[in-house]
């Protein structure tokens, strides 16, 4: 019921918002607050995060890691086959769905990404691309606690991804407790392999938050096949005498 | 008869500008195909850090429309600046990007990029290549190529969606804020970073 409630809430921020992105395409009108999630995010980053993911990448190998990304990947596929269907993309499905269970299966339980191997390629979708394709707005830029930069459509496609996978009513106690360890797991274990990429823009960037927010934005975008302002940057509109 | 075609040559020769050569889908594909052998030689040349960053400006300077990429990067703050401080800006640019993105070729070690396509897109092209790096999901990098200076030369690179001048520009114009405004610090300040 909260989460309905939220993410009509935050619907609504989304067509609310829909005209407001300004000429950099960003539509930040809660950055004061988001700046201040920004410093406490920084902060858990460097006092946790940070030390945890080098320390797992650097005492797991490497095969038990991916291992452990694949078994996280595996178990959100029932997600994407339903978000796939809920955009319509019949062939989106079919792949989640036969990845699904050909690496539950032959690759042990998802431990192994035998799909790939096979030639069937990965496919990622979620609820917030699911609102893209129905025509929802992308809304306000949010950075959230702990997940990072994020926006009112996204968020909103957090929360109904929650209940989109049906693994999330099959578990019981406490095997229920699997899927969101293998996140975690799964996670610190790409902090630390891109720790280099992370560390240059939360501690090498003269403003890291303005940094996060750009990135964020233009990547999503680029994933969901969105219009982004950096595809039309025309170069012979700009006087570049002297330089 | 030979002497006057020759002439004629000449003339014609020196009438046209660099400019006029035309942009076309295979000489700009050719550009980032040199580009991409370039890049891949010095990843695979074993050199150290240091070397890497040295031969990355080289490839930066000479493949890339640096006059352009360091105007947009200072946006609106270099209507302001004196000829003398885009100049020195231009400078302490290039080495900065050198540094930046050169102490990330470790990551390359072993990579590659490759041209997968070529498309036009308004007054300029569009060359995609995928990066195969080890232990990654291969991914998308495009390039955006012009002859805006009269020759071909790239002046916007994309990774994942990514674009180099918004990046740069961000960081720029937050460098000039935490300067106070004072394009001098803010160039002294870039010299430091990366």
């Amino acid at each position: 019921m909260f989460a309905a409630v939220l993410c009509t809430a935050l619907l609504s921020a989304c067509s609310a918002q829909n005209g407001a992105p300004s000429a950099d395409g960003i539509n930040d009108p809660y950055e004061a607050q988001n700046r201040r999630v920004h410093a406490f995010n920084r902060g858990l980053d460097r006092a946790i995060v940070r030390p945890a993911g080098k320390g797992y990448t650097a005492i797991v190998p490497d095969d038990i890691e991916d291992s452990v990304g694949n078994f996280s990947t595996n178990l959100g596929q029932p997600s994407v086959t339903v978000n796939s269907l809920l955009q319509g993309d019949m062939r989106g499905s079919g792949i989640s769905l036969a990845r699904f269970v050909i690496n539950s299966t032959l690759g042990i339980g998802g431990l192994f990404d035998v799909a790939t191997d096979f030639g069937i390629e990965d496919h990622d979708t979620d609820f917030g691309e699911t609102l893209y394709v129905w025509g929802v707005g992308e809304g306000s830029y949010i950075e959230l606690p702990l997940l990072g930069p994020s926006t009112a459509r996204h968020t909103a496609g957090r929360i109904v991804d929650l209940f989109t996978n049906p693994l999330s009513y099959n578990l019981d106690d406490p095997e229920s407790y699997i899927p969101p360890a293998a996140t975690v797991a799964s996670r610190l274990g790409d902090r630390g392999r891109y720790s280099d990429t992370v560390d240059a823009i939360l501690y090498e960037s003269a403003d890291s938050y303005a940094q996060a927010r750009l990135i964020y934005l233009q990547n999503r975008r680029f994933q969901l096949g969105a219009q982004d302002a950096g595809s039309s940057i025309d170069p012979f509109e700009l006087n570049t005498e002297g330089f | 008869m030979f002497r006057r075609t020759f002439i004629a040559g000449l003339g014609a020769v020196s009438v046209l500008p660099s400019g006029a050569l035309a942009l076309t889908e295979g000489s700009a594909k050719t550009l980032i195909d040199q580009l991409v052998g370039d890049i891949n030689k010095v990843i695979s040349s074993g050199k150290s850090e240091s070397g890497m960053i040295r031969d990355f400006e080289k490839i930066f300077a000479r493949y890339s429309d640096t006059s352009y990429i360091s105007a947009y990067a200072m946006g609106a703050d270099g209507r302001r600046a004196s000829t003398a401080q885009k100049r020195a800006f231009s400078d302490a640019f290039q080495s900065y990007i050198a540094r930046k993105y050169g102490k990330r070729f470790r990551e390359f070690i072993g990579g590659r990029l490759e041209v997968t396509s070529v498309r036009k897109v308004k007054k300029w092209f569009e060359v995609d290549t995928v990066a195969y790096l080890k232990g990654q999901s291969p991914f998308k990098v495009t390039f955006h190529v012009s002859n805006r200076s009269g020759k071909d030369l790239f002046f916007n690179m994309f990774v994942e969606g990514i674009n180099l001048l918004l990046t740069e520009r961000t960081e720029v114009g937050a460098l000039i804020d935490s300067n106070g405004g004072d394009i001098d610090r803010m160039i002294a300040a870039l010299k430091q970073s990366g």
